[in-house]
């Protein structure tokens, strides 16, 4: 993986750049700190703009497309199509009031938005997201790259409870308990779902993980998708997981005394989880940036990206929520017996495909032949656990009896 | 160990709530998520509609009737109407009788389709079914439009009959939307019925028993998902519904399903009394010459009918002069919410949302 | 089956949104964003010669810059705003002001001078609707015996001050008559229509026929 050097922005090759660049300069050895820092900086500034308006970008797409859903017309006043919408939505809220209510924890209530933000963004660091030109462009090729993702995402259940808390609102601390429950048991599911891909890849890294799948993960294990994608729709609190905001139960939840920019903050972090999670879910089950070769990586990398979030808008736009019991019953009873089980279905598979010589010249992954068929007895089984367990629970909870009326009151008497 | 002491939280939710259905407060306590006690406070909206009819002639209190259960104008304008019919003896011609029981059946299917929307939409399903919902009660609202030049607040009926035939082009909208309906209450039952999500949230939750519900008072499509067979136009007929044949659907338990699945049933019923009316009428006079100034002879009469909410009942007292002496009106949607603090004690705030939402409640009936 | 129930539920959304039949009759209000063929249809022109021959103005409605507007579908009989008064027909006997649930039309009458339409009638000084607090029942249409008295049929009549929503004589005079064909069956009978735009004078609102020439010289002489 040697990368074109012109077009390649990582980390390092900033380094490179603003070291050369004060050498040029005439600056000696001595500053070299400069050139890291400054290479942190031009990162940062680089995630943070790109990052904003793709949210910007999307939250115009999500209000768009669910209206489609919902056969209405969504926004479509301001710009072409309507596209211009965040940005009128962005200076609304920044030209409102930033109130702080009189009871409200101060720090904490200014805090949160920040805390709730940032994590979000530093995940996109470690996402291998490819360019137009070369598959493996990557802003920090960190070799940890998915414990730092289940490390910084951890991060948000304690944003969502200082903001919950610091307000000072009932609606907000209720909200914001749910969300610390929520949040911390499907951590779990999550990182379950990711530790069967890391059998498979046999890598920590990032960029390993896209290079092992030479079959898409999606296609070896679907339970572990469905385990890993339902464990982060609850992380973003999206439906039918989304107790955190539960519009019609508790007002906005956590973010309810919320105005002004801080609320743009907290509202743009909301809106980013999605483009954050698509971009794991691509790298882990989708294959990243892999894909034909007529098209350039990243080109592919935003296709699956987009499919993913477009089929998260689906499934808001059609189902309702559950409740917060059902939901942490459904963290603990299904999503943890499920992902504990395809860990050692896919464990034993590996070996078994071991046993049989089936791992690839790098020896860490398998190939594609032993994928395939570990992938078709994955998929079998999968459905039919899903189904029976859907059937076994299903039958018990909600068969109804015929209906038969009541002998209290009849019908027959008839008055003139 | 040291135990943590908690103690339940009180919680306002309303007069300002997206999910109370209007100007609606429930103090609820919390213990956690549990509600250990709920009560509720009504009023916000109360404009005096009783009160008001005493100085307003009979004819003049057909627009007062309109603003108690917006979303079911027409079914408070017949219960109304019927009641002075009664009071002071008019007989209403046949068409009549049947325009308004077309009229009402189609209130009944805006009304259910507006309840089953906002179930949904407590449910937390962002939405979607309640556009869908409201897409096709547009559509009955056309018609509404047709027939008496408003959407919401009809003022359709008089007494002695309603105020002016339905014109021409009516019958083919209603028409093609009896044809329409039965498929687009397929669609809804496909999205909502099955959906295993809504099986969770619903199945169980707010039992009210077929006893509780007679105890209570309540009425409606809430009575019968309780499984008591009772319905007014069957129990009693009133204008031609003696001449249709429908059935009364009835729930198995008493649940929040079932409370929304006999509203899906009540509609499918509706368009089957709706088509037999069109086959059923014929032509003639639609309204009874009354006078200008009704004055009903010295008495009282209590009429009601089976509107979208259950019982809607109208008293009035009348003292020979052209307005009421008392006028009286029994509310569906209020006495509906009697059960509402057994139903509630003991489930988790998201069941509050959807057991207060599966009794469909409209504030302007609640507080008059 | 459990299990498929979220995935059928799945399919009635993608099917409403993918289908045209299933969408939600929305009129945009009070204008919508054109495109090249729309305004083609305005100018009367077929979409590839309209494009051809503006080529500017199809480049702003791509952009989303061009907008038409569109009219609510309503039906005649829709109980509108500003009412449609006929001071010829109207002989101040005030009946619309007794029936009015609200009490809200004002009229003043006076006695000076004879009306010659419908016999005796009284002069109208002050004939004051204030709309701000109808609701539009129609009430005093139906009360009208005179039919002089008609709905609107227009519904946009906002303003900024409450005292502006009082509907004067003047105005009322004045205004373009689009009655409602609501309560009056004869002018549904006519073929009028005020959605689609057609007026109709004093002599055509009556429920009875328009009286002959002789016949108006002979009952009725000139105001
Ligand atoms: S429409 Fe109704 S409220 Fe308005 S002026 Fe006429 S009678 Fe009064
Ligand atoms: S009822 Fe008719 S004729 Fe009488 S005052 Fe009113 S508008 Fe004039």
């Amino acid at each position: 993986m040697a990368p074109t050097p012109a077009l390649f922005i990582s980390f390092e090759s900033l380094q490179i750049f603003f070291a050369g660049l004060i050498e040029l300069i005439g600056f000696g050895e001595s500053f070299k700190w400069l050139a890291t820092l400054l290479a942190g900086i031009s990162i940062s500034f680089l995630i943070i703009n790109v990052m904003v308006m793709a949210t910007a970008f999307y939250t115009w797409f999500e209000r768009r497309m669910i209206a489609r859903f919902q056969v209405r017309r969504g926004p479509n006043r301001n710009g072409p199509f309507g596209m211009l919408q965040p940005f009128a939505d962005v200076l609304k809220l920044i030209m409102k009031e930033d109130t702080i209510p009189d009871e409200a924890d101060k720090p904490v209530f200014t805090l949160a938005p920040i805390a709730l933000l940032a994590p979000t963004l530093m995940i996109m660091i470690v996402i291998p997201f490819g360019t137009f030109i070369d598959d493996q462009a990557f802003l920090s090729n960190l070799n940890i790259g998915i414990l730092f993702i289940v490390g910084v995402t951890s991060v948000n259940s304690i944003a969502i409870f200082m903001a919950g808390w610091a307000s000072r609102n009932k609606y907000a601390i209720l909200g914001s308990m749910r969300g610390a429950a929520m949040l911390i048991s499907y951590e779990i599911p999550m990182a379950l779902g990711i530790t069967s891909v890391l059998i498979l890849s046999g890598s920590l890294a990032m960029t390993e993980i896209v290079s092992s799948q030479s079959v898409w993960f999606i296609l070896v294990m679907p339970m572990g998708f469905f385990v890993f994608m339902a464990a982060s729709t609850a992380e973003m609190s999206r439906t039918p997981f989304d107790q955190i905001e539960a519009e019609s139960e508790l007002g906005s939840g956590y973010n309810t005394e919320y105005s002004g920019i801080k609320f743009a903050v907290l509202f743009l972090a909301e809106f980013m989880a999605p483009l954050v999670t698509a971009a794991v879910v691509t790298t882990l089950f989708l294959g990243g940036s892999r894909g034909f070769d007529f098209l350039p990586g990243g080109i592919w990398f935003a296709l699956k990206m987009f499919i993913i979030i477009f089929v998260l808008l689906w499934f808001r736009s059609t189902w309702p929520r559950l409740r917060i019991d059902q939901i942490m019953g459904f963290a603990w009873k299904t999503l943890f017996g499920l992902g504990l089980f395809n860990i050692f279905l896919v464990a034993l598979e590996f070996s078994l495909a071991d046993q049989f010589g089936g791992l690839a010249s790098d020896k860490v992954s398998l190939t594609p032949k032993y994928m395939l068929i570990i992938g078709a007895i994955n998929w079998i089984i999968t459905i039919a656990i899903i189904l029976i367990m859907a059937n076994v629970v299903g039958r018990k909870k909600y068969t109804r009896p015929e209906p038969t009326p009541s002998p209290l009151a009849n019908m027959g008497i008839k008055e003139s | 160990m040291a135990t943590i002491r908690t103690e339940p939280v009180t919680i306002n939710l309303g007069p300002q709530h997206p999910s109370t259905h209007g100007v609606f407060r429930l103090r609820v306590t919390f213990d956690g998520e549990k509600i250990v006690d709920l009560e509720p406070v009504f009023g916000y909206l109360h404009r005096g509609t009783e009160k008001l009819a005493e100085s307003r002639n009979y004819v003049q209190i057909v627009t007062l009737t309109d603003r108690m259960d917006y979303v079911a104008s027409m079914s408070n304008n017949l219960a109304y109407v019927r009641t002075v019919e009664k009071l002071s003896d008019i007989k209403v011609p046949e068409r009549a009788q049947y325009i308004r029981v077309i009229s009402v059946e189609l209130q009944r299917i805006a009304s259910h389709l507006m309840a089953t929307g906002f179930l949904l939409n407590d449910l937390g399903a962002l939405a979607t079914p309640l556009v869908y919902c409201f897409r096709e009660r547009e559509r009955i609202l056309d018609l509404f439009e047709m027939l008496c030049g408003a959407r919401i607040t009809l003022s359709y009926m008089r007494p002695g009959g309603v105020f002016q035939d339905a014109p021409e082009e009516f019958w083919g909208s209603l028409n093609t939307l009896i044809s329409d309906f039965p498929s687009y209450l397929d669609e809804l039952e496909s999205l909502i019925t099955t959906n295993e999500i809504v099986l969770a949230r619903t199945i169980g939750v707010g039992l009210l028993s077929d006893a509780q519900a007679i105890d209570s008072g309540v009425t409606g499509p809430m009575l019968r998902a309780s499984s008591v067979k009772w319905d007014l136009r069957k129990a009693n007929p009133y204008e031609i519904y003696d001449r249709v044949n429908f059935d009364v659907p009835i729930g198995s338990s008493g649940d929040t399903y079932d409370r929304y699945y006999v509203r899906l049933q009540e509609m499918r019923e509706s368009i089957k009394i709706i088509s037999q009316c069109i086959e059923q009428i014929e032509p003639g006079p639609v309204r009874t010459e009354t006078p200008f100034f009704i004055r009903p002879p010295i008495g009282e009469a209590y009429s009601s009918v089976e509107g979208p909410k259950g019982e809607l009942g109208f008293y009035m007292v009348s003292d020979g002069g052209i307005s009421p002496y008392r006028f009286k009106v029994r509310a569906p949607s209020f006495i509906n919410l009697t059960p509402l603090r057994d139903m509630i004690t003991g489930w988790k705030m998201g069941d509050l949302i959807i057991i207060l939402g599966s009794i469909d409640i409209v504030l302007g009936e609640v507080d008059r | 089956m459990y299990g498929l129930g979220l995935f059928k539920g799945l399919g009635v959304t993608m099917k409403n949104l993918v289908s045209p039949s299933r969408q939600f009759n929305i009129v945009q209000y009070p204008n919508r964003r054109a495109s090249p063929f729309d305004l083609a249809k305005v100018d009367n022109q077929n979409p590839v010669s309209f494009i051809a021959t503006h080529p500017l103005k199809t480049l702003r409605s791509l952009l989303g810059l061009e907008t038409i507007t569109d009219r609510m579908p309503q039906h005649a009989n829709f109980r509108g705003e500003e009412f449609a008064w006929y001071d010829r027909r109207c002989t101040g006997c005030a009946s619309c002001a007794k029936y009015c649930p609200l009490g809200i039309i004002k009229i003043v009458t006076g006695t000076s001078g004879v009306n010659q339409q419908e016999g005796q009638s009284y002069d109208i000084d002050v004939f004051d609707i204030d709309i701000g607090r109808c609701m539009f029942c129609g009430l005093c249409v139906e009360a009208c015996p005179y039919d002089a008295l008609h709905m609107g049929s227009g519904f946009e009549e906002g303003k900024y001050r409450r005292s502006d929503l009082v509907i004067n004589i003047d105005q009322l005079k004045s205004a373009e008559k689009k009655p409602s064909t609501w309560f009056r069956p004869q002018l549904t009978s006519r073929g009028h229509d005020p959605i689609k735009g057609s007026t109709a004078d004093w002599e055509e609102v009556g429920r009875h026929e328009k009286p002959s020439l002789e016949d108006q010289s002979e009952r009725w002489a000139k105001r």
